[in-house]
């Protein structure tokens, strides 16, 4: 079964968000994307500085079977992308909670993030 | 749920991902596809293919049939147990399937195994074309089929075999496939590197699986069978060719037996084909910058407005970057581009294969 961790929270294209406080986020993508992809072999993000809206397509993941959108789950400016991804893209399969963080949002619509699925959600969009 | 094989258990004790693949209950992977590739190119990787149809054909006149249902000429075999590939072809010169043909001897004619996906249609259109001749046709679905295939491939085959079964496959030369009792053992492979096929009875394959499992070859699935096979330049049936596709544009020209006088199906359009002038062929092409090409994709090119279209497209665990292969215009040249979701990014078109015996091959 895909790992959902409780604390995070989700959006039903498979993205997870850790609210950091302080109006940031880091996003990546759920165990069960990871699982549904297989190996993952390509990670294209979008660049430090771009401002994103809800729902925007700004990153892509080629996996061995596919490619598939990244969506931004939620608005702001892009702060920092995780460079790792580039040299171990399979770190998306074998770390998708943690070294395999795909970027940092700086909120413009905090409100956004009472939209979000919790982990209980989530669990039922997998099923 | 679909048909299962008689390694179904064995599969889910290995952690397999089971999917459905024409109508079978079959492993994906078992963890990781890259990893299963890399066992494959780099020590010994076993699949399960007992979904494939075994069909022998014999009879005195099974040799006169082979020639005229194949586009190859089953006469080039010139010593028991030599395999051949080759197309199976309708009037048009479509190809109705693929398919390796071994000379069995002691079995009494040709032993012929043909892709699961078209097992239907093919047992039909071979069975309309035996009645002209005095020739039998016998399925064996009770066969399973394990390919063992890598560098270390024969030498584990052998350490889990019997020691009958290891003298049979020592003398095996490659594309060669002989009897041992009830197994046919063949040194046949969709990969690229050594290996065998081994056709075994269905109730005795889990035990030769797990004496392969001890020999250390490891359970590899369909997934690495695909960008395995794509590396050799190998064709996918229903990807890289067809019935609206003649060998000529599948890259198959090599299998044409056509410097005689038999006849065959399709042999005549095949001709008026080539004499008309062939309009497109299968090309390798790679992506040296990031990104993977995918089947249906468009190829654009420089100096033609003709296009062409990726028909199969990975990304290459031995090259560490995207292969395909691609039908174009014969006469577009080959500088081109991908249709990678709207952007056009230039690839290179190289001969195929990609990859033999572990090494880059191209130029």
């Amino acid at each position: 079964m895909a790992q959902i961790p409780a604390e995070l929270k989700y959006v039903a294209s498979h993205e997870w968000i850790r609210d950091e406080g302080n109006g940031i986020v880091t996003v990546g993508i759920t165990d069960f994307a990871q699982e549904q992809l297989g190996d993952v072999v390509f990670v294209e993000l979008p660049e430090v500085g771009s401002e994103v809206n809800k729902d925007d397509s700004i990153a892509v993941v080629e996996s061995v079977k596919a490619a598939s959108d990244i969506y931004a789950p939620i608005s702001g400016e892009i702060i920092e992308i995780n460079e790792d991804l580039a040299d171990e893209p399979e770190k998306a399969n074998s770390e998708p909670y943690d070294g395999a963080w795909f970027f940092k949002v700086k909120l413009s619509e905090e409100s956004e993030l009472a939209d979000l699925l919790t982990a209980e959600q989530y669990k039922a969009e997998c099923e | 749920m679909g048909q299962r094989t008689a390694l179904y258990d064995a599969h889910l004790a290995a952690g397999a991902k089971i999917v459905d693949f024409g109508g079978w209950d079959m492993p994906i992977h078992y963890g990781s596809q890259i990893q299963e590739h890399n066992v494959v190119r780099e020590d010994a990787g076993m699949f399960d293919v007992s979904h494939m149809t075994v069909v022998d054909i014999t009879g005195p006149q099974a040799t006169a049939y082979l020639q005229f249902l194949l586009a190859n000429d089953v006469a080039k075999l010139k010593e028991e147990g030599k395999a051949l590939y080759s197309g199976m072809l309708n009037e048009k010169g479509g190809v109705i399937d693929d398919l390796i043909v071994y000379r069995a001897d002691a079995l009494g004619g040709y032993r012929v195994v043909v892709n699961c996906a078209t097992r239907e249609k093919d047992l039909a259109w071979m069975n309309q074309q035996i009645a002209k001749f005095d020739a039998q046709l016998t399925e064996h679905p009770q066969l399973a089929m394990i390919a063992v295939q890598g560098p270390e491939a024969i030498e584990k085959a052998k350490q889990a075999a019997s020691p009958e079964q290891a003298a049979v496959i020592e003398q095996l030369s490659i594309f060669q496939g002989l009897p041992c009792a009830d197994w046919f053992i063949g040194r046949t492979g969709y990969t690229g590197e050594d290996g065998l096929e081994i056709m075994i009875p269905q109730e005795q394959a889990a035990a030769f699986w797990d004496a392969l499992l001890t020999a250390g070859v490891k359970p590899a699935g369909l997934g690495a069978r695909d960008t395995l096979r794509l590396e050799a330049g190998m064709n996918l049936y229903g990807n890289d060719m067809d019935e609206t596709i003649s060998p000529w544009q599948a890259g198959m020209g090599w299998t044409l037996a056509l410097k005689d006088e038999r006849e065959f199906i399709g042999k005549a359009a095949l001709l008026a084909e080539k004499e008309a002038g062939i309009e497109y062929k299968l090309v390798g092409l790679v992506l040296e910058t990031r990104g993977v090409m995918r089947s249906h994709q468009k190829i654009i090119f420089t100096t033609s407005d003709k296009t062409g279209e990726v028909t199969s497209g990975t990304f290459s665990p031995t090259l560490q970057q995207s292969i395909a292969m691609a039908r174009v215009p014969a006469d577009a040249g080959t500088e081109c581009a991908v249709d990678m979701r709207g952007k056009a990014v230039p690839v290179r078109m190289v001969k195929m294969p990609f990859v033999r015996n572990g090494q880059k091959v191209y130029e």
